[in-house]
């Protein structure tokens, strides 16, 4: 309880470091915000205009107060290039790029973690099954989309890239489209977290409690499943909740070459146009998730391994 | 007893067969890889154009060439600015240790939080975008941490070695310690890491232009091509797949070579 206590407080604490250096890195540079809307029609007068108009030319801690307070009423600012308030942007594409996380992060955990078992308890082939890990780790996101949408698109007309069907019209269709976005967004992660568990089985394996076990006469993938595994799971619960954090970023690029209108698209544009109050929401959740991710992984190690719920090092 | 280290041998190959293309590709190309010909547009791969054309009858093997250079030279770029960087604060801190060392570490651990893309996006827009030096610039920033983190724990583990005392013991001075006496000893450790740096750098780069906020025409890199590609999918995908093979290939080369350096040294620290 008391461990619980002091991973939350860390949390809030991490989450407002976090949100107030993203803060204080667009403000540096928000000054180009209001050159970037008047443009061409910039003149010192209508520069202090506007920058009293958007409220720039206050204390720094007063508007980071201000936004913090709006960011837990959903109220986080006016996009400078739609015009609208940036939480009604953002609402349906977060909800998109989430369900595209999920089913990625599921996919890997599903795929990588059998895979890295029975990878462990091999020793045939296994040059070849390191190639194959290298190969995999280096085929990247992007690539693999547009293979899959040349493959499963252009060629078997599964589905129609750079078109994602509305989800209320054709539920399935959007899921099928979300899925291949998926693979291609898994395939590096997972060859990373088969490889990462593979390593820490075989570390384990060598240990003198699988040793006796076995020559107690246990079946060897009982042991494996009972024992080892146990043992093994923390680092990589720790090392997916860092996959979390890829696959956050990964989507951004993925997103691009599915044309799925999520976060991801939403940051590159926003990017391009200069939009810092829409860039600056998107940094602040999407850091945020990755924060909670985290955490979320601590306390499930604490779960598994008793020994960290004492306080000492595992 | 040594055993045959067939990743190093493989990734040294390979790697250094790429790098003789991409050298070649800075002075020669077979085609102008800029020129374009109104009569072989859309051309299939062929002995006169291996890789095919693409819509402006562009040759798609010199474009390669001439991308995985501009790729290859940023991801060096970026690497030498983020391992200079990283390396050097790491093996400070790992070796001094005191207050420095505490501060970084906790402000390392906060950053490595972060997704590189996302700290790189974060960058290049407050640097402004399309630019190739902010893209270096961005990306090696990025990739400091990652570095220093490695360096700093090579460092602090050989700090108290027997070796490294007696080396305090007859004077030698903190500079020619760390670089005389601890340096070469955690090479097995930053080789590896610096392989490994390359590659993110590759990949990072690739995705940023894909996107269209690193690096933009005339300096196209492969991410940029594959952008590109991807509009022309339906007409010519053999630019998309010899794009993306080279990358993959680049990544997958110097990956061999990052795992036949590891288990060459595998138990020295």
């Amino acid at each position: 309880m008391k461990y619980l206590l002091k991973r939350v407080l860390t949390l809030l604490v991490t989450m407002l470091t976090v949100s107030f250096l993203t803060f204080a890195a667009f403000s540096l540079i928000s000054g180009d915000t209001a050159t970037a809307m008047l443009g061409t029609a910039a003149t010192p007068e209508r520069l202090a205009a506007l920058r009293a108009e958007l409220g720039l030319d206050r204390p720094l801690l007063v508007r980071y107060g201000e936004w913090l307070l709006g960011f837990f009423t959903g109220d986080l600012g006016v996009s400078t290039s739609y015009k609208q308030p940036v939480w009604d942007i953002l609402a349906s594409k977060f909800r998109l790029t989430l369900c595209l996380s999920l089913m990625s992060f599921i996919l890997i955990a599903a795929v990588s973690i059998p895979l890295g078992l029975w990878s462990a308890g091999r020793r045939r082939f296994e040059g070849a099954r390191t190639a194959l890990n290298q190969l995999g780790m280096a085929v990247p996101p992007f690539f693999t989309g547009i293979l899959l949408s040349w493959v499963f698109g252009v060629g078997l007309k599964w589905f129609m890239p750079g078109q994602f069907p509305d989800a209320k019209q054709d539920f399935a269709g959007a899921a099928a489209y979300l899925f291949f976005a998926a693979v291609a967004l898994s395939i590096p992660r997972i060859a990373m977290t088969a490889r990462m568990l593979r390593s820490t089985v075989q570390e384990e394996l060598g240990k003198d409690y699988v040793r006796t076990a076995i020559s107690r006469g246990n079946d060897r993938g009982q042991v494996l499943r009972r024992h080892v595994l146990k043992n093994a799971l923390p680092p990589v619960v720790t090392f997916l909740a860092q996959t979390m954090a890829e696959i956050v970023a990964g989507s951004i690029v993925v997103e691009q070459v599915f044309v799925i209108p999520g976060l991801g698209q939403m940051l590159v544009s926003s990017i391009s146009n200069r939009d810092y109050p829409v860039v600056q929401a998107i940094v602040v959740i999407l850091a945020l998730w990755v924060v909670m991710a985290g955490t979320a992984a601590d306390l499930i190690n604490q779960r598994i391994d008793p020994r960290l719920r004492l306080g000492g090092a595992a | 007893m040594r055993r045959r280290n067939g990743f190093l041998a493989a990734g040294l190959v390979l790697t250094c067969v790429l790098a003789a293309l991409i050298l070649l590709g800075f002075f020669w190309t077979p085609y102008d890889p800029n020129a374009m010909a109104a009569g072989a547009k859309f051309d299939g791969p062929s002995l006169a154009h291996w890789m095919g054309t693409d819509s402006f009858g562009r040759d798609i093997f010199s474009r390669v060439l001439k991308g995985a250079g501009a790729t290859a030279s940023i991801a060096l770029a970026t690497l030498a600015i983020g391992a200079a960087c990283g390396c050097l604060a790491g093996a400070l801190t790992g070796y001094f240790g005191g207050p420095a060392d505490e501060v970084l570490m906790r402000l390392n651990d906060a950053l490595t939080a972060f997704p590189s893309i996302l700290l790189a996006l974060v960058v290049i827009s407050i640097l402004g975008p399309g630019k190739k030096g902010n893209v270096i610039l961005a990306l090696g920033l990025v990739f400091i941490p990652s570095f220093a983190r490695v360096t700093r724990t090579a460092f602090a583990s050989l700090r108290d070695v027997n070796y490294i005392k007696s080396a305090r013991l007859m004077g030698a001075s903190k500079a020619r310690i760390l670089a005389v006496h601890l340096l070469p000893n955690t090479l097995p450790v930053l080789l590896p890491a610096l392989t490994i740096g390359f590659n993110n750098a590759v990949l990072a780069e690739a995705s940023m232009s894909f996107l269209g906020i690193g690096v933009t025409p005339p300096d196209a890199s492969l991410g940029y091509m594959l952008s590109e590609a991807q509009g022309m999918l339906f007409a010519a995908p053999w630019y998309a797949g010899g794009t993306g093979l080279a990358i993959v290939l680049m990544v997958f080369s110097v990956g061999l070579l990052g795992e036949g350096l590891r288990r060459r040294d595998k138990g020295v620290l």
